[in-house]
Formats: C-alpha cells, sequence, structure tokens
C-alpha cells in the first residue's frame, strides 16, 4: 500500500487532569500540559516516576477526560475510548483464559467484526510480531517477552492510527528489550502509525522517538521538547553516534532540573 | 479424570472397607448394630436388581437435580447483583445470611407446611441450602475481575454485556465453580433433611423405614452407601464440567 499516513495528529492542549479525593487535596496529576504529536510521527514522552505519563497517556485514550483543555484527534476532540487508537499497557493484559490468537482477535470481536474477516487478521498480525507458533498457547505458557508481543499485536488489531504505548519493555531485560525496539520500529515502517510511547529509559526514548517530550515532576507538563537529529531507519549503532549521545546529554539535563523540581 | 486419582479413590475404599472389617471383628458387634463390609454388599446388590432401592433413589435424585438446579439459577443472579452494587449488597446480605444461618434442619418442617410433603417442598429446601455458597462464590469470582482487564475493555468500548460475557464471567468461573462443589454435596444433604421432614419416597424415607418397621441394618446400610455414592458421582460430574470449562490457565 502507498497510503500517505494522514490520519493520526494528536494535540494536546492546555490539559489539567485532577484526581478527586475524599480527604482534604485533590491529586493534580497534570497541568498545563501541551504536546503536539503529528499524524506518522513518533513521540517520546519521559518524565520523572509519577509525573503523570500514564495520565497523559490515558487522556489520548480517552480513558480519562481532562478537568480543563482539550484533546483532539485529527482536530476532532477526544470524547471517550476510540477504535482508532490502539493501547499497550505496561503489564500485558492478557485474558488469562484465551489462547494467544483469541486475545489478538479480542477487540475485533468486540467490535463486531465477522469471524473470517478476524481470523485472518489474526494471523496476518501473529505473523507481524512472529507468534505464529504461539498461536494455540495461552498466557502463561508464555514468556514476559512473547507476552507482550501478543498485547502489541492486540493493539494492533483495529488497524488503529495511534499507537499509545506505556512502558511497554520496561518489564523485559535490556536484551530482549533492545530486539523489541527494533522490531517496533520495523512494524512502524510499515504501518506508519502514530506512536507515543512512555519510557523511563532515555536510550529508549532517543532512539525510538522523532522527538522526546520531558515532562515536569507532577503536576506534569511539557519541559522541553526535543527533536532527535537520526535518520531513519534506525540502527542500535547510532546511540553511540555523538548527535545521539548529545541528544542523551540535553534529555538528562531537563529530566535532572524536572526531578530537582526546578524548571529551567 | 487421571489413573492417579483413580487408583487413590479405590486406595482409600479398600482401606475403609478394611478397617470397617476389622471393627467388625475385633469389637463382635452384633450385625444389626454394625454388619460387615460383604453383608451390606450382598444387601446392596441385592436391594438394587430386586427394585427396593431404585424407585427411593430415582425420587432423591430428582430432587437434588431440580433443587440444586433451581438453586444455581437464583444464586448466579443474586450474586451479580450483590457484586455490582454495594446497596443491593447492603439491602440482601442480612436476609441471605440469616436464612443460611437457620439451621436447614430445623427450617426443614415449616418449609414442608408450606411447600407441601411433595416435590415442590423438597426442591425448596434442596435449593435454599445451595443458594449461599453459590451465591456468595459467584460475588467473590465477579468481583475478582483484574481491574486492568476492565479498562482494557473500557478501552475496547465493551458493552456492559460483552464485559459480562467477555471478562467477568470468565474471571467469576472457579471461583463459582469452587461454590458449585459445595452446593451439589449440599444438595444432597438438603434432599434427605428434606425426606426426613416429611415424604412418601426417597432414599431418606428408605433409612427411617429400614431403620425402623423393616428393622433391616444391612438395608440402613446398602442406602447410607447409594446416599454416598450419589454424592460422589455428582461431585465427579461438577468436577469434569469445571475441567472443561475452566480448563488450563
Amino acid at each position: 500500500m502507498t497510503v500517505v499516513a494522514a490520519a493520526g495528529r494528536v494535540e494536546l492542549e492546555g490539559i489539567d487532569v485532577r484526581f478527586e479525593r475524599a480527604a482534604a487535596q485533590d491529586t493534580v496529576a497534570l497541568q498545563g500540559l501541551d504536546l503536539r504529536v503529528g499524524a506518522g510521527e513518533i513521540v517520546s514522552v519521559i518524565g520523572p516516576n509519577g509525573c503523570g505519563k500514564s495520565t497523559m497517556l490515558r487522556v489520548i485514550a480517552g480513558l480519562i477526560a481532562p478537568s480543563q483543555g482539550t484533546a483532539t484527534l485529527d482536530e476532532r476532540p477526544i470524547e471517550g475510548p476510540n477504535r482508532r487508537i490502539g493501547l499497550v499497557f505496561q503489564e500485558p493484559r492478557l485474558l488469562p483464559w484465551r489462547t494467544v490468537a483469541a486475545n489478538v482477535a479480542y477487540p475485533a470481536e468486540l467490535a463486531g467484526i465477522p469471524e473470517p474477516a478476524r481470523d485472518a487478521r489474526v494471523t496476518a498480525l501473529l505473523g507481524r510480531v512472529g507468534l505464529l507458533d504461539a498461536a494455540g498457547l495461552v498466557p502463561s505458557q508464555l514468556s514476559g517477552g512473547m507476552r507482550q508481543r501478543a498485547a502489541l499485536a492486540r493493539a494492533l488489531a483495529l488497524e488503529p492510527d495511534v499507537l499509545l504505548l506505556d512502558e511497554p519493555f520496561s518489564a523485559l531485560d535490556a536484551m530482549t528489550r533492545e530486539r523489541f525496539n527494533v522490531e517496533l520500529l520495523a512494524l512502524w515502517g510499515r504501518l506508519r502509525t502514530t506512536i507515543v510511547v512512555v519510557t523511563h529509559s532515555i536510550s529508549e526514548a532517543i532512539f525510538l522517538g522523532d522527538r522526546v517530550a520531558v515532562l515536569s515532576a507532577r503536576p506534569g507538563h511539557l519541559v522541553a521538547d526535543i527533536t532527535v537529529p537520526l535518520e531513519r531507519p534506525r540502527t542500535l549503532d547510532m546511540l553511540d553516534e555523538a548527535a545521539a549521545t548529545s541528544t542523551a546529554r540535553e534529555v538528562r539535563r531537563h529530566l535532572a532540573a524536572a526531578e530537582a523540581g526546578d524548571e529551567t | 479424570m487421571k489413573r492417579g486419582a483413580i487408583l487413590a479413590g479405590l486406595a482409600a475404599l479398600t482401606v475403609f472397607v478394611l478397617i470397617w472389617k476389622a471393627v467388625v471383628i475385633v469389637s463382635g458387634f452384633p450385625p444389626f448394630i454394625l454388619p460387615p463390609p460383604e453383608a451390606v454388599a450382598g444387601r446392596l446388590v441385592q436391594a438394587w436388581t430386586t427394585g427396593t432401592i431404585e424407585p427411593h433413589a430415582a425420587a432423591t435424585l430428582l430432587e437434588i437435580g431440580l433443587g440444586f438446579l433451581v438453586g444455581t439459577l437464583l444464586a448466579l443472579p443474586v450474586g451479580y447483583g450483590l457484586a455490582r452494587s454495594a446497596i443491593i449488597a447492603r439491602l440482601v446480605s442480612p436476609y441471605i445470611v440469616a436464612a443460611q444461618a437457620t439451621p436447614i434442619l430445623a427450617l426443614a418442617p415449616v418449609l414442608v407446611l408450606w411447600f407441601g410433603p411433595g416435590l415442590l417442598g423438597k426442591v425448596v429446601i434442596c435449593a435454599l441450602i445451595v443458594f449461599f455458597p453459590i451465591a456468595v462464590s459467584a460475588m467473590v469470582g465477579l468481583r475478582s475481575v483484574d481491574a486492568g482487564l476492565l479498562e482494557l475493555g473500557r478501552s475496547l468500548r465493551a458493552t456492559r454485556r460483552q464485559v459480562l460475557l467477555t471478562l467477568e464471567i470468565p474471571a467469576a468461573l472457579p471461583s463459582i465453580f469452587g461454590g458449585l462443589r459445595i452446593g451439589i454435596t449440599l444438595a444432597v444433604v438438603g434432599a434427605i433433611v428434606s425426606e426426613w421432614a416429611g415424604a412418601e419416597r426417597g432414599l431418606g424415607v428408605l433409612v427411617n423405614l429400614a431403620r425402623g418397621s423393616l428393622f433391616d441394618t444391612p438395608l440402613m446400610f446398602a442406602t447410607l452407601v447409594t446416599i454416598a455414592g450419589i454424592g460422589i458421582v455428582l461431585y465427579l460430574i461438577v468436577v469434569l464440567v469445571e475441567r472443561r470449562l475452566v480448563g488450563q490457565r
């Protein structure tokens, strides 16, 4: 297919998220967050622990309504969960009683896509993430990496324009993680979905992203939006290039400032 | 079923019979107090072939089956309501607990008085006794659904019905089957108790007949063996269905 990815532009403007608590004070997770992600772009989001990165993803996914500000997908306000947005959580969240194939088929099943079409799609997706041989296994028979692959395949099941990844590889060992990131980029090379990926790793953020968005400590807002000066397709070796290391230094500087709570 | 489980069952039975026989020999109890196992086995075969037990067993089995079915069908939706709504839980729990706390033995005569000595009264008693464990296990099971899976369902725009069918029920099944296992054994208790409270037929009636007017202790034991057998077989059926539905996780 030679479709130019025109869909999948995400814009957050002045987003506040306040969680109401019964006790004295509400928790403010996000305050005045702005973020623009172009169609087909990959943006890595990094920030101190508990800064509201996951909350931000949930706003985009339509799972949390912001207390203030606007979130839009291709100019249309995000008013709830949307099938054009695929979500990969930190944990695989597979249905333990279903096989891998049935888990990947789940979104299509809920969407009422008839079985023959569903099956063809599941087979294609399992092929893409390298799980064809595991189609008939249940999650407890899989390794952590395989489970997360299945979760990725499931997030792609409805051919979303936007893929949101919430620290999807944080539970995996470093080697698996690197391989995974390479595969993710290869997949992106074919699908050109917009990707917003939350991560804790600076090198991962740089390797994956066109830009790295650095959030402040809670209440989170954008403190730096750094363009990654690396070509695509990317290889792991590029992380050793001068451009990558200077970007890493910049990200680290902003992160340190954000963690210290001082915003310059 | 695995061969190991069958062998273990047979071993347990053999040990039980051997001890029984040993007690008979050592104690010297007369047969009308404790008949030897071979006498009971002989009476059991005879009672079945001559049709002494069969109509009673059929009556009891019908009571157990209907009572268990009705109790389950009532308990599952109530368990769902208890799990879903704190208000329902608060309003209904006192009645459920009170019904459970009142011994069925004491309640049975009242229920027979109201619903008559026929099948209806028996089914009511069986249903009542199986209701509690199944409702509670359904409630616990439905509440046990992983919050992460519910959020996944929400992100995929699952309808209320889809959440119930694809997330809540599958997640609750292991717990529900725990309740069904307890329920099916209690249904046997319920049936026998209900027959004691007034009935013309049933294994509970036969135990009384054998003890009283017939003065046939081996038949009494043969009836007990039959009741135990029914309980075990029904329990195993529930376990088999559970294996089929819950499977490997």
